[in-house]
């Protein structure tokens, strides 16, 4: 794949300008709070979550301030085919699942690699409220505030090496906890990928928690990967190992069905899926959810394009969906 | 043969509407779920699938047990398959498609599952219209042949719902399954008796016919 600039690791540790100036914004109108988040805490279970965090506003993409869905709608309609296929089942059949003690490997292409605690690999990474907009591929979305930490600043404590030019990711495929994997509706293991710049991208956070609280079982407790420009399959959840990868990793769709799931699979309403349209979708959010009037169009990048699409000048997004 | 008796009709609608029922409370106590319009459009695709097989399901039925009278519900189940694949079709219009009319054009021209759906719900209307007992004796042996689309219905139903599905087969394999047996019935004794047709209907001539 011809890509515009060789990704190295000091470039993609550049800060976008619009980060900086966000981030600036960001500190300045909440500074007490995220500074009580940043750094100090000893352990996960130490660190706060801010009483009265900043108001999101309409267009902070850090922050969404639209209509959220339901605590209740978002943690009992999901995608978690280890549990089920059914959008219920991962929330009536997730008690099985084991989320502590979690260990996570890291591998590949870095400095440190080896195995490492869930609450040792994210002591002292700043805990933050990211409040994305999340677009499954079948056409529905939510709006679900997450809690967790940029991806960048774990990767970085490992020291990725030039050839890590990829990072590839593992979901935790025990039948015994999870009845779903006994059935071969995927290749288990489910894996997935991002390029490195991806990873890095501010946007890209691995999440601990929802709402306030600890991710339920059902959307992949204890830690899962939210990339919000993707469809929501990229965010692969229970995660158990992380690896720096030289090239395109394997990703469980695109290997169950090549022509309809790509490596990228960037939210993109002019790239149809082979059997439905992608040019719209419905909002499952908002304090009611009602029969009515929840179709909305599909935004570039699900919305995110002035953070992301530079990633991607001159690719051809029809070729690399 | 005597008609059963008159309460069976009206049980069997009552039992035929439940599905509907339980929707309409659901939807009054905002229990759907989180996404409550394909709730309703999977529920609604179910149940028209599951009456259409279990109209197809009465002529076998009826030769193996040797019950003449389950002949008389034949036409209700159809009738139903046509009710509740009239209300997905509306779910998905009105409910799902909300206001963006013009990509049900684009919907049923370029994606297949959505075109053999349309398709399986259009073939039910001559059906349906056709359905009374005058029509029946209007149209004498070419009723027989027209509602002989039911088969093709069928198929188009089951691959509408096998070619949305992402990636998971069971629910419309087990459907495929079940109506590939209803129409290898009906090809056996195609084969074994030459002629025959089976214009139905409740006081249709099979009581004249000798069952097997």
């Amino acid at each position: 794949m011809r890509r515009p600039w060789s990704c190295s690791l000091p470039e993609a540790e550049v800060t976008p300008a619009w980060v900086y100036q966000r981030r600036r914004l960001l500190l300045g109108g909440a500074a007490l709070p995220l500074l009580a988040l940043s750094g100090c805490a000893k352990s996960r279970e130490d660190t706060p979550v801010p009483a009265a965090p900043a108001p999101a506003s309409a267009g902070d993409p850090f922050r969404t301030g639209e209509p959220q869905t339901t605590f209740e709608a978002a943690s009992s309609y999901n995608n978690f085919y280890e549990f089920g296929t059914g959008k219920a089942d991962p929330a009536r059949r997730a008690q099985t699942l084991r989320t502590a003690p979690w260990t996570v490997e890291i591998s590949g292409a870095a400095e440190t690699t080896g195995r490492f605690a869930l609450d040792d690999l994210l002591r002292g990474l700043p805990v933050e409220e990211r409040i994305y907009r999340l677009r499954c591929v079948e056409g529905w979305s939510m709006v679900i505030p997450w809690r967790g930490i940029e991806l960048g600043g774990l990767l970085k404590r490992f020291g990725p090496t030039v050839n890590a030019k990829y990072v590839a990711f593992t979901t935790l495929a025990d039948p015994e906890q999870m009845p779903g994997v006994r059935y071969p509706v995927l290749d288990w293991p489910y894996v997935e990928g991002l390029r490195i710049d991806e990873a890095m991208h501010p946007l890209t956070i691995l999440a601990t928690g929802m709402y306030g609280r600890d991710l339920p079982n059902q959307n992949g407790a204890p830690l899962r990967l939210v990339v919000p420009w993707k469809y929501g399959f990229k965010s692969i959840k229970s995660i158990i190992r992380i690896a720096f990868v030289e090239s395109q990793p394997p990703t469980s769709w695109n290997r169950s069905q090549p022509s309809e799931y790509g490596f990228y699979s960037n939210v993109n309403p002019d790239v149809d899926h082979p059997r439905w349209s992608q040019k719209t979708e419905r909002r499952l959010a908002g304090s009611s959810n009602t029969l009515f009037a929840h179709r909305i169009p599909t935004l570039p990048f699900n919305g995110y394009a002035e953070q992301v699409a530079g990633l991607y000048a001159g690719m051809d997004l029809r070729r690399y969906f | 043969m005597p008609r059963l008796s008159v309460l069976i009709k009206p049980a069997a609608h009552a039992a035929a509407l439940i599905p509907l029922t339980l929707w309409l409370q659901r939807i009054a106590h905002g229990e759907l779920g989180a996404d409550p319009v394909a709730a309703l459009t999977h529920a609604s695709g179910d149940w028209a699938l599951r009456f259409l097989l279990a109209s197809l399901a009465i002529t076998p039925l009826r030769r193996w047990t040797g019950i003449p009278a389950l002949l008389q519900f034949r036409r209700m189940l159809g009738l139903y398959a046509f009710f509740y694949a009239s209300l997905h079709f509306g779910v998905y219009l009105v409910l799902d498609l909300g206001g963006y009319w013009a990509q049900i054009l684009d919907d049923v021209a370029k994606r297949p599952f959505i075109t053999v759906g349309f398709l399986a719900w259009l073939l039910l209307i001559p059906l349906a219209a056709t359905s009374t007992r005058g029509m029946m004796r209007r149209l004498g042996r070419r009723w027989g042949q027209l509602h002989r689309l039911v088969y093709a219905i069928g198929v188009l139903a089951v691959l509408h719902y096998w070619w949305l599905v992402k990636s998971d087969i069971r629910e419309p394999a087990i459907y495929a399954a079940i109506l590939a047996a209803l129409l290898l019935a009906r090809l056996r004794r195609r084969s074994g008796l030459i002629g025959q047709i089976e214009p139905g209907g409740e006081h249709g001539g099979d009581q004249r016919r000798n069952q097997q």
